[in-house]
């Protein structure tokens, strides 16, 4: 026994109350779709870009402190909204202009490094315009839990999960049976190919640079309504890479699968093992399940091969 | 006219394979080393102690990543786990030794970063790029966790912080409240120049050759006979082993006292930021890295009073993380080989001043 019954101790617990286990699940599957929300947005520029954006979490930050400001000056919901999705579609157009165009064909951590000035600047940016102090976001959507068979069910995770799942389907739709969403997808495979064939690199970048502003946007408002617009939010593009490494940097569905997985993961680790080794342990067992993950399969869940000639 | 090396003959491969082939360089090392090692005479304190002392410092950890991501091409976030590693040895072997030299502490807990380091480098051996960065930081946030929830670490203290405890060198208090700036600057300064030459040394030689080579292209370099498992591994211990004395230096010679926070990703981020503004396989793109960035914000928040605006100090501050954000961008953009060089070219110039050709 001893120290090995101590660590398996808790799927006994598991097993005692299962209704309790479903909960912490639920708990998990919530926060997973969140995480999701913010690697979708990786995904979409890394897949089109090839660039590691650090700027997503940012951008998520950044989008819901414009929504709340706007709504506080007395604008109205719907108008506010049209303006803050504006405002990311005309920052899509600065960052091309100003950081990408001039960065072509530098090497990726050039770029990486790029995006992490850009995190800085929209930071003190957004502090700047819209003041520094927590906002309180309501979209309209009680914070409150109601029950189905037996289990507590939460409405602004269930909106959560609802909203992932349609920009997901949306998305996925987008790219296989739309003309942009086919030059994306040939950008993606092969810059100078699609360059080659009449691919306007310049605005497939906009474009997607622009729809990874409404995935942050969509991200923002479901971060702000559950804990309030903050600049904590920036750190959860932290949280979304693990999500990225299990899913595959490249894979949409992966995003959402490996989100799923890594809020569940973490969840489960810091409900039953976390009191074992003295709690805290959310920070940093998402990057450890994703290291043991990545060591089985490199390319993580739905990676594209890497096939690797001299 | 005054960089020129015409008329200079190299008549043995031992002076044409010299660190510093041409004596002007030569000149110019000596004379930066003379200047450097009598600044304590004059810098006053604050000098020391804010700038030169902390550059000093994250020059030694900007050596350390740039031996990793540099020159052997894994890139790592996980060098504030790192220097957290060499920070808490440090503490725990000089609290449990107190009669051991506090540079040989240094060097001990350099080594038990280095062997931390390799455990934490084993992912390299099969994946790589982004996807290694990614791992690397669950190093930096298991490593921070552990510190900041294990008392033994900070030998029950409840603060949770450590600090640097009195310890002389040759009769001179060098850490602890009684060290002057000046003593900790030697030291810090006579610590990172001989890990530098080192460095420059290690790059120049067989193994540095291996790291370069599993960089340029880790498969090529395999077929042609490099090892990966030692070459990657040796890199992340010789890295590691930088990053932890540099960790040790920032709690012993420049804050006096920490807690994990010092530690956590930031610290990361800014090494990295170091090291690629400097320029990524350049040792002395390493300094200037540190330097620049380091100098930077102090500049950012001095240079509204220099001009007499008064700005409220949200604001400045939000400017300030606005400018450093697009300098950054800036840099990159102008010459994305960094600081490094921007020298080299100078350099170039001055060997045809004052012809164009």
């Amino acid at each position: 026994m001893g120290a090995l019954g101590a660590v398996l101790a808790p799927f006994a617990e598991m097993a005692a109350s299962p209704l309790f286990l479903a909960e912490v699940l639920i708990g998990g599957v919530a926060a997973g779709l969140l995480y999701a929300l913010v690697a979708l947005g990786f995904v979409l520029i890394f897949k089109a870009s090839g660039v590691f954006n650090f700027a997503q979490g940012v951008m998520v930050l950044f989008a819901a402190l414009t929504l709340v400001g706007l709504m506080d000056r007395g604008v109205p919901a719907l108008l506010a909204l049209a303006l803050t999705i504006a405002v990311m579609i005309l920052l899509a157009f600065a960052i091309e202009r100003v950081v990408l165009r001039p960065l072509v064909n530098q090497a990726p951590i050039i770029l990486f490094m790029a995006t992490i000035g850009l995190t800085f600047f929209l930071e003190g940016f957004g502090e700047m315009v819209w003041g520094a102090n927590v906002k309180r976001l309501d979209v309209g959507i009680p914070d409150t839990s109601f029950k189905v068979a037996g289990l507590l069910v939460n409405r602004l995770e269930l909106a959560a999960a609802l909203t992932a799942a349609v920009l997901v389907t949306v998305l996925a739709i987008f790219f296989q049976k739309t003309r942009i969403g086919r030059a994306l997808r040939a950008v993606a495979d092969d810059h100078e190919a699609a360059l080659s064939i009449g691919i306007p690199l310049k605005t497939i970048w906009v474009v997607v640079w622009s729809v990874s502003g409404l995935v942050a946007l969509a991200a923002g408002i479901m971060w702000g309504a559950k804990s309030g617009v903050q600049f904590s939010l920036s750190l959860i593009a932290l949280k979304a890479l693990p999500v990225l490494i299990l899913g595959g940097f490249t894979s949409v569905p992966g995003a959402i699968v490996g989100g799923i997985m890594i809020g569940i993961g973490e969840k489960v680790a810091e409900v039953y093992w976390g009191p074992l080794v003295g709690g805290a342990i959310e920070n940093w067992f998402a990057y450890v399940m994703a290291l043991g993950f990545l060591l089985v399969r490199p390319q993580g869940l739905f990676g594209e091969r890497i096939i690797e000639r001299v | 006219m005054i960089y020129r090396e015409a008329g200079q003959f190299k008549s043995t491969y031992a002076s044409d394979q010299a660190i510093f082939p041409i004596p002007q360089d030569r000149v110019f090392v000596l004379l930066v080393a003379a200047v450097a090692l009598l600044v304590p005479a004059v810098a006053s304190e604050y000098w020391l102690q804010a700038v030169l002392i902390p550059v000093l410092v994250y020059a030694m950890a900007a050596i350390g990543l740039d031996l990793l991501t540099g020159y052997a091409g894994q890139l790592s976030l996980g060098t504030g786990g790192f220097m957290a590693v060499g920070a808490y040895s440090a503490f725990k072997l000089t609290t449990a030794f107190p009669d051991v030299n506090i540079i040989v502490v240094f060097l001990a807990s350099g080594l038990v970063a280095s062997a931390v380091g390799i455990v934490f480098g084993i992912p390299s051996l099969r994946i790589k790029g982004f996807y290694l960065a990614v791992a690397t930081l669950a190093a930096q946030f298991f490593l921070v966790w552990l510190f900041n929830k294990v008392a033994w670490f900070v030998n029950y203290a409840p603060s949770g912080t450590i600090t640097a405890p009195p310890r002389s060198v040759l009769g001179v208090m060098v850490t602890g409240p009684e060290a002057t700036p000046g003593a900790r600057y030697l030291v810090a300064l006579i610590l990172v120049a001989v890990f530098a030459l080192a460095a420059k040394n290690l790059v120049r030689g067989r193994v540095g050759r291996t790291w370069m080579a599993i960089r340029d292209r880790d498969i090529a370099a395999e077929i042609i006979g490099v090892r990966p498992l030692s070459a990657k591994l040796s890199a992340f211990a010789v890295s590691s082993f930088y990053c932890g004395v540099a960790g040790a230096e920032l709690v012993f010679l420049y804050l006096g006292s920490a807690e994990t926070l010092a530690f956590d990703i930031q610290l990361s981020f800014l090494v990295l930021f170091m090291v690629i503004i400097g320029g990524l396989g350049s040792i002395l793109g390493s300094f200037l890295g540190a330097a620049f960035i380091l100098l930077l914000p102090i500049f950012l928040t001095n240079a509204p009073h220099a001009v007499g605006l008064k700005l409220p100090v949200a604001l400045a501050k939000q400017l300030e993380l606005m400018a450093f954000g697009a300098l950054i961008v800036f840099f990159l953009i102008v010459e994305p080989h960094g600081l490094a060089r921007l020298w080299q070219i100078s350099k170039e110039k001055l060997r045809l001043w004052p012809f164009p050709h």
